[in-house]
């Protein structure tokens, strides 16, 4: 990008004529997605609950959100390299003589099909639920793994 | 039962300014009120005992909660749809709380304090006696 200077006095800041120009592109992105009222620009399934999945070398892991939930509450089974995740979200009952100030927690039933980019070991999942957090270990199978080729 | 119908988590403004980065979420609460005491419920996934913060002065109550990062090394995402940060949410309570009696539980990240309320002087009938 040129720049045309409007005075010939070189500029007292030592950083690149572009910041200026960068850091307004940036705030003008980030106004219109506040204006336009969605979330950041992510894709949504819109299914309960919403997941995280990040992998490295041998594994990928699925967190997902679910305060309140049990392990029992929970039923996860793996098809292919589908996985499935349903479960009910029960809140306790307030009692006939609450009045109540807020309610924002939903309860109900849910069940997400999370398909997974890559070929795992079914045999060898493994999943655990701590402090609302469900965290299942998924390790890639052989087949899925990188294998280096020596070249000779 | 119908299904649970998503919702992203609301993202709070700092009211002052923290001194380490990440995102404010302001967790989802339960109030609820009987004759004796006050229950406030939130979900606070991901949040252990020993960083929960609970604060009660001048009738306002301060639930904060941090997050241990859970992301090992090496990992990269690949699918994220939703963001993990500092909960933080306060009220203003209108009754007068016993703070003594103040109960807290925190179990499958759900967050459930007890707040009783001071039992009011109940009114007293003076037996009038002729003389």
């Amino acid at each position: 990008m040129i720049i045309r200077r409007m005075f010939a006095t070189p500029a007292f800041r030592w950083k690149s004529p572009y910041d200026e120009l960068d850091e307004m592109r940036g705030r003008l992105a980030h106004l219109t997605r506040a204006l336009s009222g969605e979330s950041e620009s992510r894709p949504e399934a819109g299914v309960y609950p919403l997941i995280n999945v990040t992998e490295d070398k041998d594994y990928f892991r699925v967190r997902a959100e679910l305060p309140g939930v049990k392990a029992e509450e929970l039923d996860l089974s793996i098809t292919d390299n589908h996985l499935s995740l349903s479960g009910e979200r029960k809140i306790a009952e307030a009692g006939a003589s609450a009045k109540w100030h807020r309610r924002e927690r939903e309860a109900g039933k849910f069940s997400r099909m999370i398909e997974l980019p890559d070929r795992i070991d079914p045999e060898k999942v493994k999943a655990k639920i701590a402090d609302g957090i469900l965290s299942i270990m998924l390790p890639k199978s052989a087949s899925a793994k990188p294998r280096q080729i020596k070249i000779s | 039962m119908s299904d649970i119908q998503v919702k992203q988590k609301q993202q709070a403004e700092a009211t002052m300014e923290p001194t380490h980065s990440g995102k404010i979420f302001s967790p989802a609460v339960d109030i609820f009120e009987t004759g004796t005491v006050i229950t406030v419920i939130a979900d606070i996934p991901g949040v252990q005992a020993d960083d929960l913060e609970i604060d009660l002065r001048e009738n306002v109550l301060t639930l904060s909660g941090k997050i241990r990062s859970r992301d090992g090394e090496g990992e990269h995402s690949v699918l994220r749809e939703y963001d993990t940060g500092t909960y933080f949410r306060q009220f203003t309570l209108s009754e007068v709380i016993d703070q003594a009696r103040i109960d807290a539980k925190l179990a499958d990240g759900v967050l459930t304090v007890t707040l009783p309320k001071v039992a009011r002087a109940t009114p007293r009938k003076i037996a009038v006696t002729a003389g």
